[in-house]
């Protein structure tokens, strides 16, 4: 394969690229200004939608697609939402493309507002990103002065304005409806869909809500064309993909490959192997909230498609890669704790279930376990998953279930000699 | 009864901008929440009925979102608060250690304040930064790639910076 050109990193390490000048300099907001000077909208959701960008918060729906979901025709405002509420356990990538390159980010944003006729764009950033925050302030204060922000941009009629919005603390606020009912000022409950938010979202209005890192790439397909975008990458998981590595790697961090790299090359030429090269254990590749993988089954690449047939999930690419040392169920233990902490409390299935997988794990890995745990483990999966209004609960499942499939028999090892698998032990903190 | 004006000149100012921020002013009860939080470290009540009647808001509106978030302490928190991330990536690179570590240097448990009301100690879920495990926040910013010489470096200068008012 051909020495890829980085597109959403390429100058992630210039410095003051995260000034308005610099990215200016770096061919920045040509596609904004390619768009409102030469394209309708609809031309610019056209040619979003022959690209094949999928969304890059977890779901990989068509962005284009959902863009023209909006109903025609209505006298409602339409709103953007900007998810940079990211959360998902081993995933930070939008946080290094908020703090580094904030213009591409709001490039994106602007464009899109302008692709769906929105006046009034929100970036709801997780409470925690405080310096993202003031970053992407700073920026839109930049683009404003330049006329990129604010009314009739590029002298075309258009106005749109950005609003940074933090959030306070919640990861299911980066469920798309939870963000819509904490940006009304209330707590973060998910809504039942139908009604889609591109039919009546925020306030009631029609909504798109959309990830950084999909938004990221909005100006790149505008500026060199959706059949260009579509060399990059698989055919249905097209362009490139931010992959965060992280856990037991010797290097971890973010790294821009083309969508669809061997997850065995992303582990060992990128990330530089596994740490004190100790043996490979399991990796968990889209985040926390999708099946583990065995270390014989990484010779699999990571697009949508390939890792769906493998059995998981692409989700938001955080690459969580845990060597030989590593206890499953404490693992398994850490991820329940999470999700029983996260969930809203609105639905029993995920109330309640989280809460008793957190108590079971607990005590399994505390020398207290049964076997009869195991199928009520089981059991409790399949009780939570499909039946709660938002996927926190499906999300909840998967590291539960996939390592009771996977690694049973530490599981029973756990249960039979009430401590950890030889071999097995708390990371050190050096 | 006698009324309190706690809220600072700056806080009052931001928090008007808010109001008119929003097509809707409910939106800005989270970005309230905020301004009341960066005064004072918490949720000063009094303060936050003060912004209530600033937004004409109902006060229960600004309680309800403060029971849901995690970010908003309702009770004093030490000078430097510090959180430290316990989710997979950070576990898988030391953070129990790391939590047991800052309970020993502190003398105190998770939930708690130092005597000298300098440092407080929390676990919270994953701080979005596993590239850099273990990572710690302390007030609004990221401690990243921790080991056990730089969290005393840390501690040291943030003990420093106190004395030095």
């Amino acid at each position: 394969m051909a020495e890829f050109e980085k597109i959403l990193f390429k100058y992630i390490d210039s410095p003051d690229q995260d000034r308005i000048d610099t990215y200016i300099k770096n061919g920045g907001y040509a596609a904004l200004e390619k768009a409102i000077t030469t394209m309708k909208p609809e031309e610019v959701t056209d040619e979003v939608i022959k690209s094949g960008l999928r969304g890059r918060g977890g779901a990989g729906f068509p962005t284009g697609r959902k863009w023209s979901f909006l109903p025609k025709g209505i006298d409602k405002p339409v709103y953007l939402c900007v998810n940079a509420d990211e959360s998902e356990p081993g995933t930070f990538k939008d946080r290094e493309l908020i703090e580094r390159e904030p213009h591409q980010v709001l490039e994106g944003t602007l464009i899109t507002a302008y692709a769906i006729k929105c006046k009034i764009a929100f970036i709801y950033i997780r409470g925690e990103f405080a310096y993202g925050a003031k970053q992407l302030n700073r920026a839109i204060d930049e683009a404003r002065a330049r006329g990129f922000v604010g009314k009739n941009l590029f002298g075309k009629g258009v106005d749109i304005e950005v609003i940074v919005h933090r959030g306070g603390g919640a990861y299911i606020c980066g469920e798309e409806t939870a963000l819509l009912t904490s940006l009304e000022g209330g707590m973060g409950y998910p809504r039942i869909k139908p009604p889609f938010p591109a039919v009546a979202g925020l306030y009631g209005c029609p909504t798109i809500i959309n990830n950084v890192e999909t938004l990221a790439n909005i100006p790149h397909i505008i500026n060199r064309g959706a059949s260009w975008f579509t060399t990059i990458g698989t055919p249905k998981s097209t362009g490139s993909k931010i992959f965060c590595m992280s856990g037991h790697v010797n290097k971890p961090g973010n790294y821009e490959l083309p969508m669809g790299v061997p997850l065995r090359e992303l582990l060992f030429e990128h990330a530089g192997g596994v740490r004190d090269g100790r043996n490979l254990k399991a990796v968990i590749p889209g985040g926390s909230s999708v099946p583990v993988l065995t270390a014989d089954k990484i010779d699999v690449r990571m697009d949508f498609e390939s890792l769906a047939e493998a059995g998981t999930m692409l989700g938001s690419a955080g690459v969580m890669v845990l060597d030989e040392t590593t206890c499953i169920v404490r693992t398994a233990q850490n991820l329940a704790h999470f999700y029983q902490h996260e969930s809203c409390g609105q639905c029993t299935p995920c109330r309640q279930g989280t809460y008793w997988m957190l108590a079971i794990l607990h005590r399994i890995e505390h020398g207290q376990g049964t076997m009869e745990d195991l199928n009520t483990l089981t059991d409790i999966c399949d009780n939570i998953e499909g039946n709660t209004i938002c996927p926190l609960g499906d999300a909840a499942v998967p590291p539960v279930r996939s390592t009771i499939r996977q690694f049973r028999e530490e599981y029973e090892y756990h249960i039979t000699h009430k401590k950890c698998l030889p071999g097995t032990s708390p990371a050190r903190f050096e | 009864m006698e009324k309190i004006e706690k809220l600072s000149d700056s806080s009052i100012k931001e928090i008007e901008r808010f109001k008119g921020l929003y097509p809707n002013r409910n939106s800005a009860v989270l970005m309230v929440l905020h301004v009341v939080h960066q005064q004072f470290g918490f949720l000063d009540r009094e303060a936050l009925r003060e912004a209530a009647e600033i937004m004409e808001l109902p006060y229960i509106d600004f309680q309800q979102a403060a029971s849901f978030y995690t970010l908003f302490p309702n009770k004093p928190m030490g000078k430097y608060h510090i959180q430290v991330c316990r989710t997979l990536a950070c576990h898988l690179r030391g953070a129990e250690e790391l939590t047991a570590l800052l309970k020993k240097i502190l003398g105190i448990g998770i939930g708690e304040v130092t005597n000298d009301g300098l440092f407080s100690l929390s676990e919270v879920e994953c701080l979005g930064s596993c590239g850099t495990a273990p990572v710690m926040q302390i007030n609004e910013i990221y401690y990243e790639n921790l080991t056990r010489a730089r969290v005393d470096e840390i501690l040291d200068d943030l003990r420093k910076k106190a004395r030095n008012g």
